[in-house]
């Protein structure tokens, strides 16, 4: 078992401190280290370790202890087992990570029956949170960009018509019917819904975008898993010539991922995509984020939305233990004292919403550029502040419940 | 242009270039199944290694694509004949069950090797300028990476038809995939036709590998991701047979391509459909020995 | 030679065969022990039991696939076709029918399964080898790609959460800990596993190795292949929906991941591993399998896969039948006098073995060496400050791995030759 056990300044401050009792709080990892989808665990892994490694001595005299457990495939049932196992012979206090929503899903009883707060660093399925009280997502739902992009597409980009294109999995589908849902309302109109296969595989993209290309929309609304899916429809993109075809790339952040920007070439330039996190984002949190991040990782690795994403989570929890100073065993305490947290971080200002358990956070429309180095870039051509989960707000389908 | 035309280009020309690609990587696995009988499903591993060296030579010391396939293909072809002789050779005569193992063994210990030296990250390489964009045909345009795909396979299939029905290298093999026994007793030594034949499989889907950068996209799992459909490939074209391969990557690939053009809801269905369609009538696949 | 002597000595014949048949299938004390380590493993590992009950169900899985891989070898890579379907039933008849009692679940599961794999056995046990492994996969996929078409019913890959299930027995809820669902799987593991033990020692089992070696054989003497084939296929099946329907009722919980191409492999994999056709292989393969792959997945969560990758590597370098096909040479053994216990004598030709172990040892040092500089530093820098240094050393390590790996090889196979005769 890895075990990142930290000390800080926390001896001294248990030999100064008489009385204050330090404890130390462990808190479960579950992220995918293996498999087709490691690289996405990998990315949220390495902000949470940055994060514990820069901010240890924040909450002395307590200390945390991390332990990690791969999440494996995205079946539920290895993520319900192993952090079931966190929670009954590990004795953590509180689970986090989750990249996959059948992972958060399959746990969601779990957590109600042990009150152990699961708070979530990825899992983007939209009515995620309705399913235990003892849930608090900290990073998005796919409603977060895809609905406020709809009227973006239709009043900014100028998308008359859309063809939509989705990896056919619960994410792709919410992320594609919110879309639809914002564009339809700004009075666009959808020409097209394309599947484009499993989650697992990477397909050859190409017949679904020569598809796209002979329908000829103004925009193609695109949604991949942010592996290894979204180089390789960038690659089919800029191959089939769409953009000079005249048909405008846009989508969720997943499709520009900043750790695989820099790979993806001509073809992304002139993407637009909406979005809470960029590299390249101009806040003075950001810019420290970054320098950590090249310092710890190299100049050649890059954080993504979901590392930023990450690093909130893991200043949540933190912030959290500070708040209640170390007593973290009532699970329905620490969902309380997280109701409400909010912070300046690597996303701007974000906000745990009291009434869903869900983040509110600023949505950014990004564009791809090459900057003046010869490198890629996203700038930023519109910020939408405070955008919450509409799915909720609507109340659609199973969000509503 | 008729839409209806344009549709049956676009499937057609997409459907050959993906066609390709599976001939060249799925190639060697049916010959190694033909002739020796062996299971080797580290044959994804393989190709995943060649194409990690294509990335290696290409973006550390800025080879540039072609050059870095065919290095890499050699290489491949090279180490899996050590490979072939110290590992597998003492495999022949298992079951097909302790091949299954042992191969699958080796996928896993390759996945968590490249994991390591490469992370999880997926790789691109830049392509020469001359492969990038598209060319017109006067009528409509077609993207150069993929007309590159199907030239290629084309030289290909022609170097490997003329090796294998016109050379004396070429009739042996056959022999040996016909009848080993025989084939041993007229005096041909199948182990070594096999090292040599097993290093050409391995090297073609090191070569299938390095293209798959650019259409599917490479990480360390590409070992087993794509092995059910080489498998498929294998199939339904019959073990051991050239023609039949090739048959079965074009059927396997335009109808692929076709159902994802023009019924994208049903996915992936088609492979399927077809796989099974196509080995109710004929179990031994296109051209296999009953 | 008379008549009356023949029909004696045939009479005998028949005779101790049967008696040997009838000694076969009396149970064995040492049967007695798998039993007993599960039932002690819940009281030193009672905060694990999610894990266990996992474990259990995975060896009722592979059990089925021993049934039809081991005794009636039909080769199939889409088992995982029923287990979904049994673990579907459970979750449908719950959500959809509000039939929410466990054990009746379980029993419809099997059923459904059961009769899908009568119906697939039917078509698809025409064909052999390759082709029916392939018709397998195939089936699977096809299910799980119908499963996604209609994720209205099926809930796609976010799968059917808040199933509930009536407490076991209308009395026992289940914990957090697992306890209840342990026991539950356990009982279940056993009932279905006397039914399978019974079925292998009946005359059906034993017509049905008989298909295993010899069809044309079987078929010359006009035994009913085809149908004994679907039957065989039908139970395990059957017993396979029976698994899956307990990995929905313990996770509460299930997703289309279930027809995973990987579940089929994996169980597989474990079968061969702890051996075929000899229902414990099941136990031991599942088991070793599990509980290093979740040894290892803590130790190293990125890396673990290698070291699973190794275990199945050397076990077929060293055990060739399986694990438990060691277990029993071992205690072959060890019943054998002095006379089968070859000593180990030192040959010539063993030099160039470890001679030709160090090169190749040499070559996959270096290669790790050359991919490390490559695939790591991305960067020139680095390739030319540490190349040689670092490569060298990876040699020496390879060719030092590759002497120590093929010295014990060759100890283990020069003693271990002897091999019990088949019986």
């Amino acid at each position: 078992m890895r075990i990142v056990s930290l000390l800080g300044t926390a001896a001294l401050a248990v030999v100064l401190g008489a009385g204050a009792q330090a404890a130390t709080v462990k808190v479960g990892v579950v992220l995918p280290f293996s498999g087709a989808n490691a690289d996405l665990g990998h990315q949220i892994d390495k902000a949470f370790d940055l994060y514990v490694k820069l901010h240890a001595k924040d909450i002395a005299p307590n200390k945390v202890e991390i332990i990690k457990r791969d999440e494996g495939p995205p079946t539920g049932a290895q993520a319900k087992t192993i952090a079931t196992e966190l929670i009954t012979n590990d004795k953590v206090k509180i689970l986090t990570g989750f990249v996959f929503s059948p992972s958060a899903i399959a746990l969601a009883p779990v957590v109600t029956q042990a009150k152990v707060p699961m708070v979530i660093a990825n899992a983007g399925t939209a009515w995620i949170t309705n399913l235990s009280p003892y849930i608090v997502r900290l990073s998005f739902s796919m409603w977060h960009p895809a609905y406020p992009m709809g009227a973006y597409a239709y009043n900014k980009i100028g998308c008359r018509t859309v063809a939509m294109a989705y990896t056919d999995f619960p994410p792709g589908k919410d992320s594609t019917e919110a879309f639809k849902t914002g564009f339809e309302k700004a009075g666009g109109k959808i020409v097209d819904s394309i599947p484009m296969g499993s989650p697992v595989q990477v397909p050859d993209f190409t017949p679904f975008l020569q598809k796209v290309k002979d329908e000829h929309p103004d925009c193609l609304y695109a949604f991949i898993p942010s592996g290894a899916h979204a180089a390789g429809i960038m690659k089919a993109y800029g191959e089939l010539g769409l953009r000079k075809a005249g048909i405008k790339l846009i989508g969720p952040m997943d499709l520009i991922p900043d750790n695989k920007l820099q790979d993806m070439g001509d073809a992304a330039i002139g993407t637009i995509v909406m979005g809470h996190y960029a590299v390249d984002l101009d806040n003075p949190q950001n810019k420290e984020f970054k320098a950590e991040w090249h310092k710890a990782y190299g100049p050649d690795s890059y954080p993504d939305f979901m590392s930023a994403a990450g690093w909130d989570t893991m200043h949540a929890i933190f912030d959290t233990i500070k708040k209640l100073n170390g007593n973290v065993d009532d699970g329905a305490k620490f969902v309380d004292a997280m109701k409400g947290w909010s912070t300046d971080g690597p996303r701007g200002h974000v906000m745990i919403d009291p009434a869903t358990r869900d983040i509110v956070e600023n949505e950014h429309a990004l564009e791809v550029y090459r900057k003046p180095d010869g490198k890629l870039g996203e700038r930023v051509l519109e910020t939408i502040k405070g955008v919450k989960d509409e799915c909720k707000v609507l109340k659609v389908g199973r969000c509503g419940s | 242009m008729p839409h209806a035309l344009n549709d049956f280009i676009s499937v057609l020309f997409d459907g050959l270039a993906y066609a390709m690609f599976l001939f060249i990587t799925s190639v060697g696995l049916s010959v190694t199944m033909g002739l020796m009988g062996f299971v080797n499903l580290a044959h994804g591993a393989f190709a995943m290694a060649g194409g990690f060296i294509v990335v290696s030579l290409a973006r550390t010391y800025g080879i540039d694509f072609i050059p870095a396939l065919v290095i890499a293909s050699v290489t491949v072809g090279l180490i899996s004949v050590r490979f072939e002789q110290r590992l597998y050779r003492r495999f022949y005569k298992s079951t097909d069950l302790e091949q299954v193992l042992l191969t699958i063994g080796l996928a896993f210990m390759s996945i968590a090797a490249f994991t390591y030296f490469y992370g999880p990250i997926p790789k691109s390489v830049p392509l020469p300028h001359w492969l990038q964009g598209d060319v017109n045909l006067g009528f409509r345009t077609f993207p150069t990476y993929r007309a590159f795909l199907i030239v290629l396979g084309a030289v290909l299939i022609a170097i490997l038809w003329f090796v294998f029905e016109k050379t004396n290298i070429g009739a042996k093999i056959r022999a040996a995939v016909d009848n080993r026994r025989m084939a041993e007793s007229v005096g041909i030594n199948v182990d070594r036709l096999f090292t040599l034949t097993f290093a050409v499989g391995s090297g073609l889907a090191a070569l299938g590998g390095g293209l798959a950068i650019q259409l599917l996209g490479l990480t360390p799992s590409f070992a087993l991701l794509y092995l059910v459909l080489f498998l498929i490939v294998v199939a339904v074209g019959g073990m051991g047979s050239l023609k039949g391969t090739l048959l079965a990557a074009l059927v396997i690939g335009i109808v692929d391509t076709g159902g994802k053009y023009l019924f994208p809801v049903a996915g992936t269905f088609f492979i399927y459909v077809i796989t099974v369609a196509v080995l109710l009538v004929k179990p031994a696949g296109f051209f296999g020995r009953e | 030679m008379s008549d009356a002597t023949l029909h004696q000595k045939t009479l005998t014949a028949r005779q101790r065969a049967s008696d040997y048949l009838a000694r076969r299938h009396h149970f064995h004390w040492a049967e007695a022990l798998p039993w007993l380590l599960a039932i002690a493993a819940f009281f030193v590992f009672s905060n694990r039991m999610a894990f266990g009950s996992q474990v259990l169900i995975m060896i009722m899985f592979a059990v089925s696939l021993d049934l039809i891989l081991g005794y009636a070898g039909i080769i199939t890579l889409g088992h995982a076709a029923f287990f979904g379907i049994g673990a579907y039933t459970v979750a449908l008849a719950s959500l959809r029918l509000g039939w929410s009692e466990p054990i009746s679940g379980i029993i419809a599961g099997g059923v459904v399964a059961g009769l899908a794999g009568l119906v697939v056995g039917w078509f698809m046990l025409r064909y052999r080898g390759l082709t029916l492994l392939m018709l397998t996969i195939a089936f699977a996929a096809m299910l799980q790609e119908s499963g996604n078409l209609r994720s209205d019913i099926t809930g796609g890959y976010d799968g059917l959460p808040g199933l509930t299930f009536d407490p076991l027995f209308g009395h026992f809820q289940y914990d957090l800990y697992g306890h209840t669902n342990y026991w539950y799987v356990l009982a279940a593991l056993a009932v279905v596993f006397y039914v399978v033990r019974r079925i292998v020692y009946s005359p059906f089992g034993q017509a049905l190795t008989g298909i295993r070696e010899n069809v044309r054989r079987m078929n010359a003497i006009g035994s009913p292949v085809h149908w004994r084939l679907v039957t065989v296929y039908a139970i395990s099946a059957a017993i396979a929906g029976i698994a899956g329907a307990l990995f929905t009722q313990t996770n509460a919980y299930v997703t289309l991941t279930v027809f995973d191409f990987d579940t089929s492999a994996k169980v597989m994999v474990m079968l061969i591993l702890g051996g075929t056709g000899r229902l414990y292989g099941a136990f031991v393969g599942a088991t070793v399998y599990m509980v290093l792959e979740d040894y290892l997945s803590k130790m190293s969560p990125t890396f673990w896969q290698f070291g699973i990758g190794l275990l199945l590597v050397v076990a077929v370098l060293f055990a060739r039948r399986g694990l438990l096909g060691v277990v029993e040479s071992a205690s072959a053994f060890r019943w054998r006098t002095g006379a089968a216990r070859r000593r180990f004598v030192w040959k010539t030709e063993y030099w160039k073995a470890l001679a030709v172990a160090a090169f190749d040892g040499g070559l996959i040092g270096f290669l790790i060496g050359f991919a490390g500089n490559l695939g790591r530093a991305d960067r020139m820098s680095l390739f030319v400050s540490a190349f040689p240094a670092r490569v060298v050393a990876f040699i020496a390590l390879g060719a030092a791995a590759g002497i120590v790996i093929n010295a014990v090889y060759l100890l283990v196979t020069s003693r271990s030759a002897v091999e019990r005769p088949a019986s």
